[in-house]
């Protein structure tokens, strides 16, 4: 079958089950844009081209397909530049086609010219520039499966504008194999550390599991459910772990790190043996480095080799599939005794036991007057809404409540920005986890600083009747900035009063969206069921929010997780 | 005498696809990192697919174990081998041009480019150039000892490096 360029890239995209596209037109790309047309795959046109990648990247999250984003050359790849470091760094599965001039222009400066392999070397997994239009149907191939396998990552595609113009003809190919003969990731786990593992397990007087994303990547909840209930060993969830281990489960200790609950943060700290599941030790959960867990031993479970030993010393380190190896450890500690093979471990559980109850999240009850309570607000949403409800969150305070006092009972129904911290993430992240799961309610929790970093995609959401739903906790400050001034920096705060412009509501509507304003506590439950009712387009509501909340408990940078800061009515002294 | 061998330094040699951009790959995994390259050598292999990177690596501030994760997460990179200096045969080329105005000094560097098999590459009125082929640290040696002449202009390539062969059959 004869294609041109053009047609050979949907044809790819086809072919990897693509369904919706994320994108915005231009100069360089305009020739993959006309046979679009006729295409069976939905286009999601974006009002900026970042939109589209986080928007991809929230697609990818919520279904555990491969989020897609299609843009220009020049700008629009260095608009690129922070969905797909965004994505690297939460091993996000993403494949990314830009546009780029044409193969005689390349190195001349030519208009719209940026070197985007160059730029976003360090922002992939792996990047490709074009120079055969022969190569595209492999090249597409390849992508999909450089993003989706192993540690998953985005994966960039920069296609000339001369590869794709109807001349650049080619003999259409299903590729059969790739072409990768530098890339194997690892997946079954060394089953001699496996058994030692096992054996660590039911050794350990004092153990904690130590979920993090890589659970949700490897489809592995089921096992590590099975893990817990076996060993009666607890559980603590990172932040790209929410949902990955139901929160309503009795050995779940919630999330742990700078703004873990009390319990999590402090069994790690005296816990005698961390067994880390797809968790990288990342400094937001360690703290001080040198302080933290001080008498833990380590088994360490990656897919990614590097990953092991890179931040922590790791007794055990086993290198693969988290589902894989888990299930492994599943049957490894089932022949040592399973249930039976536990040592008593009645103190410990006495001892988390005894924190939860001294040490519960809590905050202080709203004074009449007042600005809404933050955490209330999240409550709330939390209690009037499904219980699969996804919930996309931001960059700040906002971020931590919603993480700290929503109830993840389900995987996949958590989504934010845990290891770049991009503000501006939740709105189109949101619209793309609504555009993957359109039967389920989505809702953005935002704050009014992020919210203005991406509003502009709501007309993008209203265009094509996407019902997501934002609540923004709006205290009218760069939140956590000002927590920082508050705490660290005498109170002189510096550049972070965002004050009460733009009307929120005004906004949305002239958006086409609906939009609720919320200041008093008795209006935040019906305003809620209001918008839980509005499914044909998106909805905004301004919760007015109290300015000097602050999130606790809280870990000061640089300290170690022993010096937990709790909430100040859990002070002594 | 030669300086103590350096035990920060690392030789890694890395089969890669020859690609383009894969040296870039590789340079800016290591600044990205803060890893330190001390020298760096790269040529095609036998087989035109793959070239072949000599790099020796400071490693007094990361672990090698590190580095050749890192490395090994490169699509392009399909093999890396750390090189024992004790179990393998290192190979360094230094081209130098050192002063030689009085013909005291001209004779005493012919002397030293006999002793170490060196070679006169061109002749200058006041200078001359030389090269050498060896292992690094007898270049350090022949560097050291051309010093006190006046060097004028220096080259040196980075070391190449094969592991040691096999002396003994091991099914005899």
């Amino acid at each position: 079958m004869q294609l041109n360029g053009a047609q050979a890239v949907l044809k790819a995209l086809e072919h990897e089950g693509v369904d919706t596209v994320f994108g915005m037109p231009g100069g360089a790309i305009l020739p993959v844009y006309d046979p679009l047309i006729e295409s069976s795959i939905r286009h999601i046109l974006v009002r900026h081209e970042q939109g589209a990648g986080h928007m991809a990247s929230g697609y990818a999250h919520a279904t555990g397909r491969p989020g897609v984003a299609v843009v220009t050359s020049g700008p629009a790849a260095t608009n690129m530049v922070t969905p797909l470091l965004d994505a690297y760094m939460d091993s996000i599965p993403m494949v990314c086609i830009t546009g780029q001039v044409a193969l005689p222009a390349i190195g001349t400066d030519a208009f719209q010219e940026a070197d985007t392999t160059g730029i976003t070397m360090s922002a992939t997994k792996h990047n490709y520039l074009v120079t055969d239009v022969n190569d595209i149907p492999q090249i597409i191939h390849d992508a999909f499966h450089l993003a989706t396998t192993g540690r998953p990552g985005p994966v960039l595609v920069d296609i000339p504008k001369d590869l794709v113009l109807p001349s650049a003809e080619l003999e259409w190919y299903t590729p059969t194999g790739h072409d990768l003969p530098g890339y194997n990731p690892v997946m079954d786990g060394d089953p001699a550390a496996i058994a030692q593992a096992a054996r660590m397990i039911c050794e350990a007087e004092r153990p904690v599991i130590y979920s993090g994303g890589g659970i949700l990547r490897s489809r592995a909840a089921e096992v590590l459910l099975e893990l817990a209930e076996m060993t009666g060993i607890p559980v603590v969830t990172t932040l790209m772990n929410r949902g990955g281990f139901p929160d309503d489960h009795e050995l779940c200790l919630g999330m742990p790190g700078m703004h873990g609950n009390y319990t999590a943060v402090m069994a790690m700290q005296e816990a005698d043996l961390l067994i880390a599941l797809g968790s990288r030790f990342d400094d937001r959960v360690t703290g001080d480095r040198g302080s933290f867990a001080p008498d833990a031993k380590v088994i360490h479970v990656d897919i990614d080799p590097a990953e092991l030993g890179k931040v922590r010393h790791a007794h055990v380190p086993i290198a693969g599939d988290a589902k894989s190896i888990i299930a492994g450890l599943n049957g490894a500690i089932r022949s040592l005794g399973g249930a039976e093979a536990q040592p008593d471990r009645t103190a410990w559980r006495t001892t988390l036991s005894g924190w939860q109850e001294k040490y519960p999240l809590t905050y202080e009850e709203h004074q009449p007057g007042e600005r809404l309570k933050p955490q209330a607000v999240v409550e709330q949403l939390r209690d009037n809404t499904p219980d699969d409800t996804i919930v996309v969150a931001g960059v700040g305070q906002h971020q931590m409540w919603a993480s700290q006092y929503w109830k993840f009972n389900h995987p996949y129904t958590w989504i934010n920005s845990g290891g770049l911290g991009t503000m501006g993430y939740a709105v189109p992240a949101a619209i793309g986890a609504q555009v993957g799961q359109p039967d389920r309610m989505v809702w953005a929790v935002d704050g009014d600083g992020c919210f203005q970093m991406t509003c502009q995609e709501l007309t993008t959401a209203a265009l094509e009747k996407i019902p997501v739903k934002i609540a923004i906790l709006n205290n009218s400050y760069l939140g956590m900035v000002r927590q920082w001034q508050e705490l660290f920096y005498d109170e002189r705060y510096s550049e972070t009063h965002l004050d009460t412009l733009p009307d929120f509501k005004m906004m949305a509507e002239s958006m086409g969206c609906v939009g609720f304003r919320v200041d008093s506590p008795e209006e935040v439950e019906a305003t809620i069921q209001k918008a839980n009712e509005v499914d044909d387009r998106p909805v905004v509501v301004d919760f007015r929010t109290l300015e000097d909340e602050k999130v606790y408990p809280m870990v000061p940078a640089g300290a170690s997780n022993s010096e937990l800061l709790v909430d100040p009515s859990q002070r002594e002294g | 005498m030669s300086a103590p061998e350096n035990c920060d330094l690392h030789t890694i040699v890395v089969l890669v696809e020859n690609k383009s951009g894969v040296l870039a790959r590789i340079a800016g995994l290591f600044s990205r990192r803060g890893f330190n390259i001390e020298s760096l050598a790269v040529a095609p292999t036998d087989d035109e697919r793959f070239s072949r990177i000599t790099i020796v690596v400071d490693v007094s501030s990361t672990s090698i174990d590190q580095v050749v994760k890192q490395l090994d997460k490169l699509v392009n990179v399909l093999e890396i081998r750390e090189l024992d200096p004790a179990t393998s045969v290192e190979r360094e080329l230094l081209m130098v041009t050192v002063a030689a105005a009085t013909p005291e000094s001209r004779r005493e560097i012919i002397d030293l480019v006999q002793i170490f098999d060196a070679q006169v590459l061109n002749v200058g009125f006041k200078e001359l150039m030389v090269s050498v082929a060896g292992s690094p640290r007898r270049l350090d040696d022949f560097e050291a000892l051309l010093g006190r002449y006046g060097i004028v202009e220096m080259q040196r390539t980075g070391k190449i490096a094969l592991s040691e062969l096999v002396k003994v059959d091991p099914t005899a």
